[in-house]
């Protein structure tokens, strides 16, 4: 990059498609106006700008395999958020990025993968499952568990009902509270992990939630085996520039946007404000 | 490194010379406190003081800066803004130059920060030995007193005459071009060493700890008392971070002219201090205890800067010493507190 471009100049893009998820979750199709991919890695970020709002660090929720846009899965929460979901197609976003590590694909081809996503964790997930369906014979197993508060707080129904069918990968969800239309699992997460077996050796968990799921996590995939380097987790921080700037993303001394927001769970132990 | 001679009485008319091609900003007083602003002539530089309020950072940093320009009426156009007014800042004392040096290392690395960099190419830095330190500064413990490196141009008052350091070309340049000098002579470096240790001798703090020893005592005191007590008496007012010269922080927000179609994009100089510095939007706060906030204070001056950018992230100003009202901002203190207890 230029020393003279500024790295806080956001490239324009156009909001080709919009869809609720859930009462509090949106979906948003993002196509840049200079045509160009976005060209992320599964497990990046983008700074997002509604002009005149300000801006958001959110996640790419599809795949680097699905070309021409890209989507992300936003929660209202505050000011951007809110601006956002008042959008309508055709409205124009500013996009900085893609930021941040990504899951580390290099180190997952050939083991098996599996993704522990808690709520509006499977956002970033997504993507990461979209492209391991995309190129499956890259891939050990799949395994994905699926934790919601409720049933209405599932989101990505469509791809939900696929993946309960799919014979490319194992999909085991649950909810904390169920209602009387729901026949599956309940509980907690965790709940669901003596409902399989894995090859410890061979497997990489693939973790992103709430901040207070990540310490039960843990323990539990330790306990099928798993070492604490094959344990990858993506963790949120306050964000303000995504560049290694701004200050607000340290963890000690590292920083989130930038050797983040993916770390292995043997990084993340020795750092004391981590987990 | 070459050093020149100018008089005192040669001196106006390289400033006034200065002035007369860039602006200049140097260290005026009122009301007894010094500070940087623009100068109009040499008559209102003031090269003697011991430490201004707020850094010569705000030159490199402002408070406040715009980062983006946009219209909103019809298609959105989206432009970058950088200001990047050249300018000499005169009379910068070692520990601010030494404080420059690491804040170019934050901004140029990994991603550059045009609107930093373009900025700090057009600035010219003439700097100064400071004669009468600040009593709450502490520069020789960090090794910040004096500097080889930083700056354009280094001034030494030894008398009736500057040595002046050479330190670049743009700064031997304008050095050539507005002042009258003579090359300097054995003696006149034996002045300078003199006059700087001089100083030295008027520095009232001092740290028991080897500067090198710093990272490692806070590694091993991560979780000593003295955070808990300090933050106690803390009101995470931030005073400490305004005024140090190493701290870059941001914050950036958006704003909007009346009428909806045209707004910028500014940052502005934000704090680890303050309670709401590292919450994100669903609540979490990841500092939310004063005692974490203060301890990481610390840790980011004493230690995790010289791992991210090979410098200490504290040049021994004293400014936070004096800023803080609850009178418990005292690295030295802190820090002997500490080699006492290892
Ligand atoms: C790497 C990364 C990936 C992310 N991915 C996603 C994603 O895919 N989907 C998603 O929905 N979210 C994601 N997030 C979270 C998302 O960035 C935040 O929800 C978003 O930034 C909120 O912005 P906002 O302007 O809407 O909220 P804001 O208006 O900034 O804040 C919302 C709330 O926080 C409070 N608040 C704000 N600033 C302060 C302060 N200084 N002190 C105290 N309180 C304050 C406000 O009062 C308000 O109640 C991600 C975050 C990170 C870091
Ligand atoms: S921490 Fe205090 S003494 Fe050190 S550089 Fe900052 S203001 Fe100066
Ligand atoms: S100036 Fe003193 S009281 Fe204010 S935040 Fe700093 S340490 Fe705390
Ligand atoms: S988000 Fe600004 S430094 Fe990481």
């Amino acid at each position: 990059m230029s020393e003279k471009e500024s790295i806080y100049l956001p490239m324009l893009a156009e909001l080709v498609r919009t869809e609720g998820l859930t009462e509090r979750e949106r979906l948003f199709e993002l196509k840049l106006r200079n045509g160009d991919e976005l060209g992320h890695k599964p497990g990046q970020f983008v700074e997002i700008s509604v002009f005149g709002i300000g801006e958001a660090p959110l996640s790419i929720s599809s795949s680097p395999t699905k070309k021409g846009s890209f989507e992300i899965g936003v929660r209202t929460v505050g000011n951007v958020t809110n601006a956002l979901h008042r959008l309508e197609k055709g409205a124009t976003v500013g996009v900085r990025g893609p930021f941040g590590n990504g899951f580390p694909l290099d180190r997952l081809k050939g083991q098996d993968v599996l993704i522990v996503a808690g709520g509006i964790g499977l956002v970033p997930l997504r993507s990461l499952i979209n492209y391991v369906l995309d190129n499956r014979g890259d891939f050990g197993r799949l395994i994905v568990l699926f934790g919601a508060r409720t049933p209405a707080e599932q989101l990505f129904l469509d791809e939900l009902a696929l993946w309960r069918q799919s014979k490319d990968m194992e999909y085991l969800e649950t909810v904390d509270r169920g209602d009387e239309n729901w026949k599956g699992n309940a509980g907690v997460i965790t709940t669901l992990f003596p409902l399989f077996d894995i090859a410890p050796e061979k497997t990489y968990a693939v973790i992103v939630g709430p901040p207070v799921m990540y310490r039960f996590v843990i323990a539990e995939c330790r306990n099928k085996g798993i070492p604490d380097d094959q344990l990858l987790l993506s963790l949120e921080r306050r964000m303000k520039c995504g560049v290694g700037k701004c200050g607000h993303c340290q963890i000690n001394n590292v920083y989130v946007c930038q050797e983040g927001p993916v770390f292995t769970y043997s990084e993340l132990k020795n750092l004391e404000e981590a987990i | 490194m070459k050093y020149e001679v100018i008089t005192k009485e040669d001196f106006p008319s390289f400033v006034n010379g200065l002035l007369s091609e860039i602006e200049v900003v140097g260290v005026k007083m009122k009301e007894g406190k010094f500070h940087y602003d623009k100068i109009k002539s040499y008559d209102e530089l003031c090269l003697d003081y011991d430490v201004t309020l707020i850094p010569p950072k705000k030159y490199l940093l402002p408070p406040k800066e715009t980062l983006l320009k946009f219209s909103l009426g019809g298609a959105i156009q989206v432009e970058p803004s950088i200001d990047a007014t050249p300018r000499v800042i005169l009379g910068v004392h070692p520990y601010d130059i030494k404080a420059i040096e690491l804040m170019d290392a934050v901004f140029s690395d990994s991603n550059p920060d045009a609107n930093y960099m373009e900025r700090r190419r057009n600035t010219v830095i003439v700097g100064v030995d400071c004669r009468n330190p600040s009593p709450n500064a502490f520069c020789p413990s960090m090794g910040t007193d004096t500097t080889e490196t930083g700056f354009d141009l280094l001034l030494t008052d030894i008398g009736e005459q500057y040595v002046v350091a050479i330190g670049s070309e743009k700064g031997e340049e304008l050095l050539k071009k507005h002042a009258r000098t003579r090359e300097a002579t054995e003696a006149d470096l034996a002045q300078r060493k003199a006059a700087q240790e001089e100083a030295l001798a008027k520095y009232k703090l001092s740290i028991k700890a080897a500067v090198e020893e710093i990272p490692e005592l806070l590694e091993k005191n991560y979780d000593h008392p003295l955070w808990e007590e300090l933050a106690a008496k803390c009101l995470s007012c931030g005073s400490c971070t305004m005024v140090c010269p190493t701290c870059v922080c941001f914050d950036v927000q958006d704003d909007l002219e009346l009428n909806l179609t045209a707004g910028e994009r500014f940052r502005q100089w934000d704090s680890c201090m303050l309670q709401g510095f590292a919450k994100v939007a669903t609540g979490e706060n990841f500092r939310e205890d004063c005692t974490s906030r203060l301890r990481h204070r610390y840790f980011r001056k004493g230690n995790y800067m010289l791992k991210r950018y090979g410098k200490l992230g504290c040049v021994g100003c004293g400014r936070c010493i004096g800023a803080c009202l609850a009178e418990i901002a005292n690295p030295v203190e802190a820090y002997n507190r500490l080699k006492e207890g290892s």
